[in-house]
């Protein structure tokens, strides 16, 4: 019966070790940003890498999700004769909620995935223990221009997201289901607001990215160095990344609500 | 260390774990400078983990691990970095970074390190590049490379800062003979003319033997014997002859430990 106990606080310890130095290692990371000042170009490849390689699948999907947010929009609103607030209802729920967590799910997928798998074969292949012998701290050179990138990235694709997106909507509601151009746009001017909709919308985005990335980051520093070990931490980084966006949304938006 | 100490190295009363795998059991080595000194033993014996120890990537139990007088494991980060930047290391692997040109992975330490202007790296990189005979290859990616090649290029990077010791991590593993044979040679002569100190970890006998001036053998977290290629080579302890004449039985028994052949052919034999 006592072997349970043990079992239980073995496990509460070990998780609570790791935790801790995921944490200690999020905070060298971090500190790392402050010699990137001095080294923006480090910042820049990965700024291409993570986040204009990202655009594509962000543009595309962002065009597709508002063009059916119109068409199911359209379909909802007619039968309460609203069909011309179509514009908001695409605004909002793009700006709000969609945009940032779409564009997170996608990012981890994409970029995340990608983050992982470099780093755990930089792993693997001893390219971080030679950085270490060549007296290159790994976490400054490698961990915090990506995390960086990471962080400024995101905010932008999403807003990328929602805007292709929007367009989408007026494409299915205006051209193809007839709603009027100028309540389309008149009423997303008049009801979206700037702080309440538009900037909560920015701060999820932002606050994604830094999940997002650190996590596709830590799993790919701390995988076990073999092909198995970075398929496995690739998985986790998109398991990971997308059950810890859709928790973090809730809390977000109960907190700005 | 005193003014007279010729080690660049001095290990003393290591002891080392992993878990509750005892690797190092007080284990006392010395590498003089400017020569060859070779650490060998069986697979997985813990010599790639005693490269660890030295360039302060991993931190000993107990003991003490020198480099030019200062405690490697107790150094602060600063210390430490000055301190490898004085090391050169070469992987088993090579560990080039692959998304950089041959040219820009060995320029790599030098424009992290120095403030040199490109012109003056450029012909740094094009020296160490020739010194290897891999000046043509500049331009390659190491997906590129043959083994022997990345080799090459790994020592060049390793060389790039000019430092005062190099360590060679099973440098001759995977290797046709002429690209060992060129390894071995590029090891000895480099040694030679730069004053370099090297330490390699290997376990092929005959190169090590032919361009080492001194030799540790570890088996079991204990030095079996240490001396001059030639000492090993004559050397009347069993374990030690048998390791250098790669004998298929000896101390390190061939047989796995089992019951009497006779019994389990009779299905007389229980294992417990």
């Amino acid at each position: 019966m006592f072997d349970w106990f043990a079992v239980i606080g073995r496990n509460t310890v070990d998780f609570l070790a790791r935790l801790g130095a995921e944490f200690l290692l999020f905070l060298q990371t971090v500190k790392g940003f402050y010699a990137l000042i001095w080294r923006p170009s480090l910042v820049i490849q990965q700024l291409f890498s993570i986040g204009v390689r990202s655009m594509l699948i962000i543009i595309v999907s962002g065009f597709f999700v508002g063009m059916v947010l119109g068409l199911q929009g359209y379909n909802t609103l007619v039968d309460f004769g609203a069909e011309e607030s179509l514009g908001v209802m695409v605004a909002l729920s793009l700006v709000r909620e969609l945009g940032p967590v779409v564009t997170a799910l996608l990012f981890a997928g994409r970029a995340g995935s990608a983050l992982t798998a470099e780093i755990g074969l930089m792993k693997a292949t001893e390219q971080l223990s030679g950085l270490e012998m060549m007296a290159i701290n790994p976490v400054e050179r490698i961990l915090a221009p990506r995390l960086l990138a990471g962080i400024i990235s995101m905010p932008l694709l999403a807003a990328m997201f929602s805007s292709v997106g929007i367009f989408g909507g007026y494409l299915v509601g205006v051209d193809l289901l007839g709603v009027d151009t100028g309540s389309y746009w008149s009423q997303m001017q008049s009801n979206v607001d700037f702080h309440k909709d538009i900037v909560n919308g920015v701060i999820k985005s932002a606050v994604f990215g830094v999940v997002v990335t650190w996590i596709a980051i830590y799993e790919g520093y701390t995988c076990l160095p073999t092909s198995e070990g970075v398929s496995r931490s690739t998985t986790r980084t998109v398991v990971y990344s997308a059950l810890t966006v859709l928790g973090l949304d809730f809390l977000l938006t109960a907190i700005m609500l | 260390m005193s003014v007279n100490d010729n080690n660049l190295v001095r290990i003393r009363d290591l002891h080392f774990s992993r878990g509750r795998s005892k690797i190092f059991d007080g284990i006392d080595i010395e590498i003089p400078k400017g020569k060859i000194t070779a650490i060998m033993g069986p697979s997985g014996t813990g010599k790639t983990t005693l490269l660890k120890l030295i360039g302060g990537q991993l931190k000993p139990q107990k003991g003490s691990i020198q480099f030019h007088g200062e405690e490697i494991p107790t150094m602060n980060t600063k210390k430490l970095y000055d301190a490898r930047k004085k090391m050169g290391m070469l992987f088993q692997s090579g560990a080039l970074l692959t998304d950089m040109s041959v040219f820009d992975n060995i320029a790599f330490p030098l424009r992290e390190h120095t403030d040199l202007p490109e012109v003056m790296i450029r012909d740094l990189v094009l020296m160490k590049l020739q010194a290897v005979g891999l000046r043509g290859a500049r331009d390659l990616r190491p997906s590129q490379l043959s083994g022997g090649m990345a080799r090459r290029v790994a020592f060049a990077r390793a060389i790039a800062l000019d430092p005062e010791m190099v360590m060679f991590d099973e440098p001759f593993t995977g290797q046709d003979p002429i690209s060992m044979g060129v390894l071995v040679q590029l090891i000895r002569s480099m040694n030679d003319s730069l004053g370099l100190t090297s330490v390699i970890v290997s376990h092929d006998i005959q190169e090590t033997l032919a361009i080492a001036d001194k030799i540790y053998i570890i088996s079991q977290g204990k030095i079996m014997g240490h001396g001059s290629p030639e000492q090993m080579n004559q050397s009347k302890s069993p374990w030690i002859s048998q390791f250098v004449h790669g004998d298929a039985d000896g101390p390190v028994r061939f047989h796995y430990q089992a019951c009497p052949y006779k019994e389990d052919l009779m299905a007389e034999c229980h294992i417990e």
